[in-house]
């Protein structure tokens, strides 16, 4: 526990969820509205895990994890992409670019904490 | 949710007018990609977070709508005026979905369809680009693993690639979930690990070979590793435990285990099996296996040997018939014991002899244990009584001409068998009540808008040392207006009473007290409730009730675990003690000359700004004695009335062994049994409920004058029973 998950989605509401579900579990939640405010969250912030959307404006899901991914302190972090679409093309390029699950929207709190404890123990 | 229902209608009201800004740029300049992005985002949010929160129309309606400005964004389609149009028309519609959920109605559906239809047009009839929105995606979790009855063996091959801590798995909380499934048993090959000079330490050399007996389906243990499937080599099979070798608890020997995994021919066995020493040492010395090899199918052997074991254990213990009567001596026995110990221990600390402080501490420690056995023989699910419920219930709602269906939870709770006895009584009668009084007629549910079929909901759960159990119908709950006409009528209450709605509410377990004006064979004349009340507090547990006009009441019952032994408060005045139960005691505070000059002679005692009535323990019970200069006050809360009790002293804590104060005494107002403690003195446990009923009604203030012998001095209770 005591763990920072940086959450990254244009959709108010998907942060709230995300935030809400997560900090009851304990875990510390930074927000990000995109991308670009990711990345720019992240050079103050540590974070132990990332969740992101994948189609957000200024730098998308894909592109977040690509530039995570290239950034030494990333390397091993878990980054899971939490997206609507649930296509084979759209997960193979996140995984290709690093992410190392998804959770397809909608999806019910518990998911998101059993995926969380998955990758953070 | 309904906040975050009110969150999401702020955020969509919030795109639509982004979304309106953008396709009204966009009809200017049709080829603008940032505004294509825009609505494409605006619409997949729309969708997304819809979807989330119970917003099923609008996620259905924009999924067309993104799929098509998906096609524009691709450059597959061109943005034309008539479009901007339809995407306008179509957010007014959203809009309008929106406003329609609170009010919890519907926007037109005609409107929609037609609006989707008018999409549906732009999309080319291949219906390559559209995706299947539900297929089998991360949502291993989603479906709820049906346990089979069987438990299952499983060999699973865990070998991960090298490369993956790449992409942030952790293979070690994988293996945790894995624990959680059911019985594991890892082993770790790091045949792989090269020399220190080779090794890439951000590679994974490591691979397990885990043994897991479980119910969880296969496809639930593949779902633990979703993640990195493409990043790993898996493979899972069921181990061979057909009943074939059912008979013998033994599982297969090494070298067989080891030859079905291929690891070994039939030869290398044979040639091994020659020789006298163990057969892993002689595979090992052969060469044909390494030790990882050998330990890993010994893991295997080990836990089959164990789930046998269990297996044949469950068969041969089942259960024995023993008479009640037997677990009440024995909880009895026990109850001496743990009298006798706290004697032992209160001798052994003044001898100052380590011997026997050493025997003392582990007599203590034994005769807990014994004591917690016994205590948990003596517990019962509860779903023994419960089942009982079905039949009254179904009785009953014939009987009545009502459509009742009776749930069950929490049937596993286990509570002490002399709880379940006494319970049954006052369950009945509460749900008795619920099906008379509570449900309506099928015809007046539906004429309110519920389902025709009332529901009646028993549940009972664990809460510290309680069990709670509680009765829910969702039937018409309290009028709490008739409540309160009837109790004036009834003269219960003073007409210019001023109650709260809880207040009312607790005005139906005042004795004499019915709301029904027909008497009906099924409840009777409504007498239950105080005697319901009066039952449970007898078993030192408490009953509340919350009801909400029009959706139903839910009677709750806070009952100890057990009837044997509780948690007491140990308190002295002068020479004798008492204890107060501890589930009653909200804390323990001084009283000084100077509050007891404050309040006038009332007995009264401010206690951060609230004044708490108090009952002098010493003066009722007429104790002479030296008063202390400073007493203390125990404050009890019950029924949501705070009274304090005056006490010489508070002297902690006492695990309180009940007995009952036999044939003669058993009718003493104010004290509830009795307990031994390990001086051997017995100290009286305290009927709070009923003294502070008794100071109420006023009967009980006569204190003896001094000059009683010494011991027990409960003069007027007791010379009202004798009399």
């Amino acid at each position: 526990m005591g763990r920072t998950i940086l959450s990254v989605d244009d959709s108010a509401s998907i942060r709230q969820m995300v935030m809400f579900t997560l900090t009851k579990e304990g875990y510390t939640v930074v927000e990000a509205v995109d991308g670009r405010d990711a990345l720019n969250k992240v050079k103050a912030t540590p974070v132990d895990m990332v969740i992101t959307d994948l189609n957000m404006p200024h730098v998308d899901g894909i592109d977040l994890i690509q530039a995570l991914r290239a950034d030494p302190a990333f390397k091993f972090v878990p980054i899971v992409m939490l997206t609507t679409e649930n296509t084979v093309e759209r997960k193979d390029a996140g995984k290709h670019a690093g992410a190392t699950g998804w959770i397809v929207k909608p999806f019910k709190p518990e998911q998101l904490v059993a995926v969380v404890r998955k990758l953070l123990g | 949710m309904d906040a975050q229902k009110q969150l999401f209608r702020e955020e969509a009201y919030e795109l639509l007018t982004v979304l309106e800004g953008a396709l009204l740029d966009l009809e200017q300049n049709p080829g603008d990609g940032e505004n294509i992005g825009k609505v494409f985002r605006a619409m997949h949010t729309l969708k997304g977070s819809g979807a989330m929160f119970g917003f099923d129309d609008i996620a259905a309606f924009t999924h067309t709508i993104e799929t098509v400005y998906n096609l524009v964004r691709d450059g597959k389609l061109k943005v034309t005026q008539e479009l901007v149009s339809l995407t306008l028309k179509s957010c007014d519609q959203i809009r309008a979905m929106l406003d329609a959920s609170l009010k919890d109605s519907v926007a037109d559906t005609a409107r929609t369809d037609i609006i989707t239809m008018e999409f549906q047009k732009y999309i080319p009839a291949e219906g390559d680009t559209e995706n299947p929105d539900q297929g089998p995606g991360p949502s291993c979790e989603e479906n709820p693993s049906a346990p089979q009855a069987r438990l299952m063996t499983y060999r699973i091959r865990f070998n991960p690639h090298r490369d993956l801590f790449a992409n942030g798995t952790n293979p070690v909380p994988l293996l945790n979930e894995l624990q959680g499934m059911g019985e594991c048993s890892i082993n770790c090959s790091m045949q792989d690990l090269p020399g220190l000079d080779e090794m890439d330490p951000e590679s994974c050399y490591a691979s397990w070979d885990i043994i897991m007996t479980t119910q969880a389906r296969e496809d639930d243990i593949r779902g633990i590793f979703i993640f990195v499937e493409d990043t790993s080599d898996l493979s899972l099979e069921t181990i061979q435990d057909g009943p074939a070798y059912d008979h013998d608890i033994e599982y297969k020997k090494v070298g067989e285990i080891l030859l079905d995994r291929g690891v070994i021919a039939r030869d290398d066995l044979d040639k091994a099996l020659g020789s006298q020493k163990r057969i892993g040492e002689v595979l090992l010395d052969a060469g044909v296996v390494d030790r990882t090899q050998i330990s890993s199918a010994l893991a295997e052997q080990e836990q089959i040997r164990a789930l046998r074991k269990k297996r044949a254990a469950v068969e041969e213990s089942s259960s024995i018939r023993v008479p009640a009567q037997k677990l009440d001596d024995l909880v009895n026995l026990v109850g001496e014991l743990v009298t006798i110990q706290a004697r032992l221990t209160q001798f052994a600390a003044h001898k100052n002899d380590p011997d026997l402080a050493g025997i003392a501490e582990e007599v203590e420690r034994l005769s807990a244990a014994l004591r917690d056995i016994a205590m948990g023989i003596r517990m019962l699910p509860i779903g023994t009584l419960f089942s009982k419920f079905k039949r009254l219930v179904r009785d009953l709602s014939h009987e009545l001409g009502k459509d009742i269906s009776l749930v069950m939870e929490g049937e596993e709770t286990e509570l002490d068998k002399a709880m379940i006895d006494k319970l049954s009584d006052p369950l009945v009668h509460l749900i008795r009540n619920s099906i008379d009084h509570g449900i309506e007629s099928s015809a007046a549910r539906v004429a309110s808008g519920k389902p025709s079929q009332g529901t009646i909901t028993v549940s009972a759960s664990h809460s510290g040392a309680y069990v709670l159990i509680s009765i829910t119908d969702d039937g018409k709950g309290l009028d709490t207006e008739a409540i309160k006409a009837k109790a004036m009528e009834k003269g219960l209450i003073p007409p210019d009473a001023a109650l709260d709605e809880h207040e009312i509410q607790g005005l139906i377990f005042v004795p004499g007290f019915s709301t029904s004006s027909t008497v009906t064979s099924v409840s009777g004349r409504g007498v239950g409730m105080d005697v319901v009340k009066t039952g449970i507090e007898s078993l030192g547990g408490r009953v509340e009730i919350r009801s909400a006009k029009g959706y139903g009441t839910t009677i709750t019952l806070k009952l100890p675990l057990t009837l044997a032994i509780i948690d007491g408060l140990l308190v002295a005045i002068g020479n004798e003690f008492f204890i107060i139960p501890l589930g009653v005691v909200v804390e323990c505070v001084d009283l000084t000359d100077d509050d007891i000059k404050h309040a006038h002679g009332r007995h009264l005692i401010k206690v951060r700004e609230e004044i708490i009535p108090y009952i002098h323990l010493g003066r009722h019970f007429g104790l002479t004695g030296e008063r202390p200069t400073i007493e203390q006050v125990v404050i009890t809360e019950l029924g949501g009335s705070r009274i304090g009790f005056v006490v010489d002293k508070v002297v902690g804590q006492h695990q309180t062994v009940i007995k009952n104060l036999g044939r003669m005494l058993k009718e003493i107002d104010g004290v509830s049994g009795a307990t031994i403690m390990g001086d051997g003195t017995v100290a009286l446990i305290l009927d709070v409920n009923r003294l502070v009923g008794q100071v109420e009604a006023g009967e009980a203030t006569s204190v003896c004058g001094g000059g009683s012998p010494a011991g027990l001095k409960i003069t007027s209770p007791i010379n009202k029973s004798a009399a």
